[in-house]
């Protein structure tokens, strides 16, 4: 039996180490419960005893538009780069254009380009063209976080489809139209999945883009929705961690329900060239 | 990794092989038909590069060599200026300490994170109960959104009512001003850097394991080997090319951030937690009075070693499929 009182050990350190790498969330999530009048108290309750929802009240009160705002930049970014990125990843992994090897290379190196340079590029362009504090031009900015990684999944994904399936299509008399949309897509569902939930995810968490180009614009997304909590030099941390809190739910959703295609995000992000 | 393996397509195009029925001729016109197919499904990601990445990096660099003010911003008529920019931006003050920052923030941050993230693959390679769900935890601090990874690390970081301070006062250290003292400043972002770079190291570096053979190890323990010489003899060896991509991506993303610091300290108090990111932003937003022309100057310098860095990971990665 000493083997499995070992496992038991082994499991039991990798509890401690989970807990306390996950010590800061649930801190987060502590001080969204904490009353006011205990916020600057010491020593800190450890523990949400007394728990209140003011936080959370701010939050309906407050920050309701901000996240609205932000699953519509995060669904229209999603939208922009699956039309984007499915197609041109099926073109270079099955229809191999002239070229496919350098565009391969030039999308991994714009995920290596710095947002902020990029925030900088499309103030001047974005003030020129009046696309300034609109929400639709921050999806296009969002988008950029994105398609790149969205190609390069793609493309993996899609060159593992056997060429016996299209051919078949082809003899049955498919064009290469019919032959994406029906056969190509359906069998890719994983890669769908997988770069829709990271465009979303991103979207949902950019600051750098939504603080230079949408900072004044009447919808605005959760990220400045905390930011301007913080700014305000707010006290209210409850309210602060709440949003926080809320926030995270998307992540949140994301690792319960989907798991795996994280993982093989993660991966293929950095693996694959 | 599955994903990766997949990818070696040196066949000829699939409507060639569907195509056994006619002369060459017809052969070359459908062959140039499939040729134009592929760039219609191509086509508009190129459209869409070149409006939207190339062309702001095209007026980040004509921002840089110009003579920018709010006015001319907008109206775009700003004098061109050479390399004024840049040499104003080099005999800055902040010059120095935003170099120095950024290889401390860069350096210090992916070699922690590496060491934890391979303690903890290590750790997860055996199989033991609850051993994925709690590495699917260990994901948690890597999806969240920056800014509530910060402003929670701000708050624990706090110092006055901040729960680190708490802890250090119970093992008898005197608290620490963690965000407001130039000598704690980088120490602090660079913390909140580290959690949340670990889950990447962590994923990568275990997949990395995943593909070694487990006989290996097996013919290494008749060998009698323990488990620090199987470690140090078989492990780290064999997940150097892993290793170089974890170190390399880690450089170019680490080199990028910007909101952590941005919310934790805005780069502050001074200069001493500025890095080449934050400085360029607050050049170029931070103030009433912007300068975008010396902002995107130092975006460009970062750039410039992004792309080297960026450069050097695409060559290893090739040699590596090779």
């Amino acid at each position: 039996m000493t083997g499995r009182r070992r496992g038991i050990r082994v499991t039991a350190i990798g509890i401690v180490l989970t807990a306390l790498m996950l010590f800061p969330v649930y801190w987060m999530i502590n001080v969204s419960l904490t009353p006011q009048q205990d916020m600057r108290k010491n020593p800190p309750d450890l523990l949400p005893l007394h728990p209140t929802f003011e936080g959370y009240q701010a939050v309906l009160h407050d920050q309701l538009p901000y996240l609205l705002t932000s699953l519509l930049i995060g669904l229209g970014t999603v939208a922009l780069t699956l039309v984007l990125a499915a197609p041109a990843g099926y073109a270079l992994a099955k229809l191999r254009p002239r070229g496919g090897g350098a565009l391969g290379l030039a999308l991994l190196i714009a995920q290596m380009i710095p947002g902020i340079v990029m925030a900088m590029g499309f103030y001047g362009i974005f003030l020129n063209l009046g696309l300034m504090n609109t929400w639709w031009g921050l999806i296009v900015a969002d988008s950029t976080i994105a398609v790149p990684f969205g190609v390069l999944i793609f493309r993996a994904f899609m060159s593992g489809i056997p060429d016996e399936l299209l051919a078949a299509a082809r003899i049955d008399g498919a064009g290469a139209f019919r032959a994406f949309w029906s056969i190509v897509l359906p069998v890719s569902r994983n890669a769908l999945v997988t770069v829709s939930l990271f465009s979303f995810l991103w979207a949902w968490s950019d600051f750098v883009f939504a603080n230079t180009l949408d900072a004044g614009g009447d919808l605005r997304p959760i990220t400045l929705g905390i930011y301007r909590y913080i700014g305000n030099n707010n006290q209210e941390w409850n309210a602060i961690m709440a949003t926080a809190v809320v926030a995270s739910v998307p992540a949140a959703l994301l690792l319960v329900l989907a798991q795996r295609y994280v993982a093989a995000g993660v991966t293929a992000g950095a693996v694959k060239d | 990794m599955t994903l990766a393996r997949t990818d070696h397509p040196q066949r000829s195009p699939a409507a060639f092989r569907a195509a056994p029925r006619s002369g060459t001729r017809h052969r070359r016109a459908r062959h140039r038909k499939s040729r134009l197919t592929a760039w219609a499904f191509a086509l508009p990601l190129v459209i869409y590069l070149a409006a939207f990445y190339v062309y702001p990096l095209y007026r980040n660099l004509d921002l840089s060599l110009r003579r920018y003010t709010v006015r001319s911003f907008v109206e775009g008529d700003a004098p061109f200026a050479g390399w004024a920019n840049f040499d104003q931006v080099l005999h800055d003050p902040t010059f120095g300490p935003a170099i120095r920052n950024t290889l401390v923030f860069t350096l210090v941050s992916i070699a922690v994170q590496y060491g934890a993230g391979l303690a903890l693959a290590v750790f997860f390679n055996r199989r033991f109960h609850l051993s994925g769900l709690l590495r699917a935890l260990f994901l948690v601090p890597w999806l969240l959104p920056l800014i509530v990874s910060s402003s929670t690390w701000a708050w624990m970081l706090n110092s006055e009512s901040g729960v680190v301070n708490h802890a250090l006062h119970l093992v008898g250290v005197s608290p620490v001003d963690w965000l407001g003292s130039p000598h704690w400043a980088l120490t602090s972002v660079i913390i909140a850097n580290i959690w949340i770079g670990i889950p990447f190291n962590l994923v990568i570096l275990y997949s990395g394991l995943q593909n070694i053979p487990a006989d290996l190890y097996e013919a290494a323990a008749l060998d009698g080997a323990g488990a620090w010489q199987q470690f140090r003899r078989l492990t780290f060896p064999l997940l150097r090319p892993v290793t170089m991509v974890v170190l390399l991506l880690g450089f170019v993303y680490t080199l990028k951030v910007f909101d952590l610091i941005w919310i934790m300290t805005k780069g502050g108090p001074g200069d001493s937690s500025s890095t080449l990111a934050t400085w360029s932003y607050r050049l170029g937003f931070g103030s009433l009075l912007p300068q975008f022309g010396p902002g995107a100057a130092v975006g460009n310098v970062l750039i410039v070693i992004a792309l080297a860095f960026g450069l050097l990971y695409t060559h290893v990665q090739r040699r590596q499929e090779a």
